[in-house]
């Protein structure tokens, strides 16, 4: 039998994906369906005086207008995270309305819905709506919004801050050690705010059935089972049973998919006011102004180092935006999922993070591919490469230095942090030597030379992160402020004629699952991949689940499928034991059948199957079926690490930064198909660097967006980018039946720091030391004029 | 992303489009390759009542060598341009132009009288009209007349055009030693700064866009020009230089004078 895992299996789902014949939200078109518009604020702090709705209502194909006067939704969309201020003060959690009534906290929020028997006649009408405003100042950078007398997002409160948080040592043990560190390097900048632009913007249809008293939401989400959960138990407050969430092919969400957002709770609620389906797809500029945002951080950070270059002590302070409202994971995200990497892949004996998290006049900021974690690489991979440059060291040796060494989690034991966390398995140095020998590291440094005597300006930068994921653990997280676990749910059904379904409530909007978890599924019950179907995204099939984000879909629901597999294998041989009339231990499983050992006596996977369904000769006291479900909750993260290494060339006259290489050594354990994990790590690589090199969104001080399209928010393109040159190593995860690790992020999360130390290292003879991302060609010539 | 509702008319030729173009005034836009239009209509910045679609007129899109000149029909696209074996070899400098402009898609249906009648201050094409003196051919109810380029810019967004005008073809006299270069933006590809370069005997000329709010001759440089790049100095010398999220009015300043360099030395 042909075996699939850690084979380049071509993706089953690209033969739809690339005619064009995907089901997206936006595809479904139902009966009666109306169409929606929103109305949304042009200000990003302003008082609502006063909404006329009534020339709106009496427009052509106007079905209905809905403002907050109406009453939907009077809980608003949750919070799915809790982050309580140290000194116990419980987090501040605004009511994140539906429709604004009182008050705009940001620019784009909406006002009213109007629904028509068009798109056309509902934009149209849209505009008849009169919205009386006054405007009001208002606060976009997280540091600024903590200054005494910032304008107030929320009224309720003293001051803008949602919440602080702290993780590590002892402030005062880190102060101390700073104090008497031979060498402390200094980083302050702006980790920029990023919108996320997945391809298809959100897209929702609500259609409440009045006969069968139904709700069935369709959704461009990450994770159905979440926005059902979220929809019923908050937002609405309408029984979860008579609610179904479907989420077909979804084109790609990198985070911002994953919350219950507005829209989708609003048509819900409008879908019953007036008993026939309603869809909304945002537009472009929507996607801009509403979407979740990523980053956001204003950081302050010192890192000390003894004589030799050891990392002596690190202290970090954080002023991290959050939006005007919390949206589902936000809290996390500059707390949990960021200051438990500051340790890094080095042996730091003393950490502290200091996180002051404020609301600004901005929409949402929450999980953008990394979530957290590129944040926290960024810091450690950039403060510890102008540690090297201050120190006169090389890049590489001051890692070497610092590294933690090798350990697979079984024979040495996992690697407890100063941060909370212990590290599952990891070799950092064996990235970083595969890398060096990829890049040819002594012969870069030769070409670097001669190039500066010449007048060109060629560098290289270093990026040896970590990251945390697959996650997680439901009770680590739940003592960490989570509010829901975090398993994952696999049902594996085996059909009468051997056939194989499983269903699994992780969601693929890109990643591939079709093909890879029917890799694995096939190998371990030894049938072809074309036997092998997986289901996913629609509450009604699946029986609950997750979903898809934090890299956790192999690793978290993998390992769910995997245990239902081997609940199939058990029952399984109690059936072939009775057909052979053999002992179950006289058993074993290969190639599809159950064999007698030392004997030919075999029975096939398909007939213990039949068997189950039709069982008329068949053990006794045992049930019929095959069909077994798993709930698989970790027992810690996973910790994929590498090394990425970027060569730029600065152009002298204008500053502008072409990468020329990129090299990316990854480990990501083990890989079940390695063209998947190398359009991960590139897809990644390419949105590091776009962070590094193009993208920022930027506020004005009104709270205006000045890069609300693509005419201004610079995306990375393919001209932008070589070909990323990418290979691994392979350290197992040690507490998952697959030994996988997860490879969604890992791409983005190590590849920024590794661009920005390559321009500084570029630019280093001429005195520059820091750069504020995005590198624009404009800065870059800046910082060399100084 | 969906426009006002407004009316389509498709003219089939010079003459309807002009006399539709009188009669519905300022509710009226012209629809070429509608690369400009288009988008502002989408995002309803733009909301006209009748769009009179000239795409479709004959003989607006032929590139014809005529004498000493080449003149190209107003609905010609920047591939079109790109593509013509008469400009590679008697305007080369406009075939550099229209290589850097947007990617094949918007090349493909773009044009070059549409890019001029919009005036974006970003453009590329001015530059080049500019520096080689070319003439706009522009058709109106009083019929038709020759703007010269440097009289044809007047503002952002702003042309000599009158209300009742089209432009229908474009006149480039036969350019030997041209070149074109561009500094990019990084989001939108338009032209931070584009400096087209005509060398005429032993002098110069200069059009330079994306620089100020109008696209200019850099007169400064041309009158300093004594053979080599040193000229380059003067390039944004009497202008007021624009300043956005992406260039300041220092780092642009700079960057005209690199790129004028680039020019002259090429």
């Amino acid at each position: 039998m042909e075996k699939f895992i850690g084979k380049s299996v071509k993706r089953r789902e690209d033969a739809r994906f690339l005619k064009g014949a995907g089901k997206y939200t936006d595809d479904i078109k139902l009966p009666k369906m109306t169409q929606s518009a929103f109305v949304r604020s042009p200000y990003a702090h302003a008082k609502i005086l006063s909404v006329d709705i009534s020339e709106a209502e009496k427009a052509e194909g106007v079905v209905a207008v809905f403002t907050a006067q109406d009453g939907c939704g009077e809980y608003g969309v949750p919070c799915g995270w809790q982050v309580d201020f140290k000194n116990g003060e419980t987090m501040r959690e605004p009511q994140h309305p539906l429709l604004a009534k009182e008050k705009i906290r940001h620019l784009g929020e909406a006002v009213a819905i109007v629904i028509a028997e068009s798109l056309e006649l509902a934009r149209d009408a849209a505009e008849l709506v009169e919205v009386e405003y006054e405007e009001l100042p208002a606060v976009t950078d997280p540091k600024k919004a903590m200054e005494e007398g910032a304008p107030l997002v929320h009224d309720q409160w003293p001051d803008n801050a949602a919440f602080d948080w702290c993780i590590g040592n002892d402030r005062a043990d880190v102060e101390a050690a700073l104090a008497t560190a031979h060498h402390v390097t200094e980083v302050e900048y702006h980790n920029q705010r990023l919108a996320p632009n997945a391809m298809e913007p959100r897209s929702y249809i609500a259609d409440y059935d009045v006969n069968a008293d139904k709700w069935t939401l369709y959704t461009s989400t990450q994770n159905p089972h979440l926005i059902r959960l979220l929809l019923c138990a908050f937002a609405l407050g309408i029984p979860e049973h008579k609610v179904r969430v479907v989420s077909y092919d979804v084109g790609g969400g990198f985070g911002s998919k994953i919350y219950h957002y507005t829209e989708e709770a609003l048509l819900t609620w409008a879908s019953k006011e007036i008993g026939r389906p309603i869809k909304w797809t945002s537009d472009r500029s929507e996607a801009f102004l509403t979407d979740a945002h990523g980053r956001d951080h204003v950081v302050h950070s010192r890192m000390g180092f003894d004589k030799d270059g050891k990392i002596v002590a690190h202290l970090t302070d954080e002023f991290c935006g959050l939006g005007a409202y919390l949206s589902t994971f936000a809290p996390a995200v500059p707390t949990y999922l960021h200051g438990t990497l500051f340790q890094g892949v080095y042996t730091t004996p003393l950490i502290h993070l200091n996180v002051t998290a404020p609301f600004t006049h901005t929409v949402a900021v929450d999980a953008y591919r990394g979530a957290g974690r590129p944040e926290a690489t960024y810091l450690l991979e950039r403060i510890i490469s102008k540690g090297a440059q201050e120190m006169n060291m090389d890049p590489t040796e001051i890692r070497l230095k610092n590294f933690i060494p090798p350990f697979d989690g079984v024979e040495q034991p996992g690697y407890q942090t100063q941060v909370a966390l212990q590290y599952d398995s990891g070799n950092y140095h064996g990235v970083l030597k595969r890398g060096l020998e990829m890049l040819g590291y002594e012969d870069f440094r030769k070409e670097q030379k001669e190039a500066r005597e010449n007048g060109r300006l060629l560098g290289v930068g270093f990026s040896t992160y970590i990251e945390g994921c697959g996650i997680a653990p439901s009770a680590v997280v739940g003592a960490l402020g989570a509010r829901a676990g975090l398993y994952e749910v696999g049902q594996v059904r085996v059909q009468p004629t051997g056939k194989v379904s499983v269903y699994t409530g992780a969601h693929s909007h890109g990643q591939g699952h079709e093909t890879v978890f029917a890799q694995f599924v096939a190998d371990k019950l030894g049938i072809p991949m074309d036997d092998v179907e997986i289901e996913h995204g629609d509450t009604e099939q699946v029986a609950f689940g997750m979903g898809t984000y934090g890299s956790r879909s192999l690793a978290v629901g993998g390992s769910a499928i995997v245990k239902s597999i081997e609940k199939i294998l058990e029952k399984g041989a109690k059936i072939a034991a009775h057909k052979l009339e053999a002992a179950e231990g006289d058993l074993e499983y290969a190639e599809g059948k159950w064999t007698v050992k030392g004997t030919d006596k075999s029975v096939s996977f398909g007939d213990v199957s039949l068997t189950a369904y039709v069982p008329h000769d068949y053990p006794e006291g045992l049930e019929p079926g095959l069909d077994f479900s798993s709930f698989y909750d970790p027992t810690n993260f996973t910790y994929p690490f590498g090394t990425h290494i970027a060569v730029v060339e600065v152009d002298p006259d204008t500053g502008k930064v072409d990468l020329k290489r990129f090299v990316a050594c990854d480990d990501v354990g083990n890989v079940m198909n390695p063209m998947i994990v190398d359009g991960q790590i590139q897809g990644g690589v390419a949105q590091g660097v776009g962070q590094a090199l193009l993208e920022e969104v930027v506020y004005d001080e009104g709270g205006q967006m000045i890069t609300g399209s693509y005419m201004d928010y610079a995306m990375p393109r393919a001209d932008d980018l070589p070909m990323i040159e990418t290979d691994r190593t392979v350290t197992p995860c040690p507490h998952n039946p697959l030994g996988v690790k997860g490879a969604g992020e890992a791409g983005a999360i190590g590849s920024t720091p590794a661009v920005v130390n390559a321009v500084v290292d570029a630019l280093a003879h001429l005195g520059v030391t820091d750069l504020q991302m995005p590198l624009t060609p404009q800065r870059v010539w800046k910082a060399m004029q100084n | 992303m969906i426009p006002s509702k407004f009316n389509y008319i498709k003219a089939s030729s010079v003459s309807e489009a002009v006399n539709l173009l009188d009669e519905h005034g300022f509710d009226a836009k012209i629809l070429s390759g509608g690369h400009s239009l288009i988008p502002a209509m989408k995002l309803r910045l733009n909301r006209p009542e009748v769009v009179i679609d000239i795409g479709g007129i004959p003989g607006l899109d032929v590139i014809t060598e005529e004498g000493d000149a080449v003149v190209i029909g107003a609905n010609c696209t920047h591939q079109q341009i790109l593509n013509s074996q008469v400009i590679y070899k008697n305007v080369n400098i406009l075939k550099q132009t229209a290589a850097t402009i947007g990617d094949v898609q918007v090349r493909n249906k773009g044009t070059i009288g549409g890019s001029l009648a919009h005036a974006d201050p970003s453009a590329d094409y001015p530059a080049t009209v500019l520096a080689c003196d070319a003439t706009i051919i522009v058709a109106g109810k009083n019929g038709s007349r020759n703007i010269a380029a440097t009289d044809f810019f007047q503002g952002i967004f702003t042309t000599a055009l009158e209300d009742d005008e089209i432009i229908t073809a474009v006149r480039f006299p036969k350019i030997a030693h041209g070149n074109y270069h561009k500094f990019y933006q990084s989001a939108s590809r338009f032209a931070v700064v584009g400096v087209a370069v005509v060398f005429d005997g032993s002098g110069v000329k200069v059009g330079i866009t994306g620089v100020a709010d109008t696209p200019y001759r850099a007169t400064k440089v041309e009158e300093a020009y004594n053979g080599d790049s040193s000229a380059a100095e003067h390039a944004v010398d009497g202008v007021e230089v624009m300043s956005d999220h992406f260039a300041d009015v220092e780092y642009r300043s700079h960057l005209a004078k690199v790129f004028v360099k680039k020019g002259l030395e090429a």
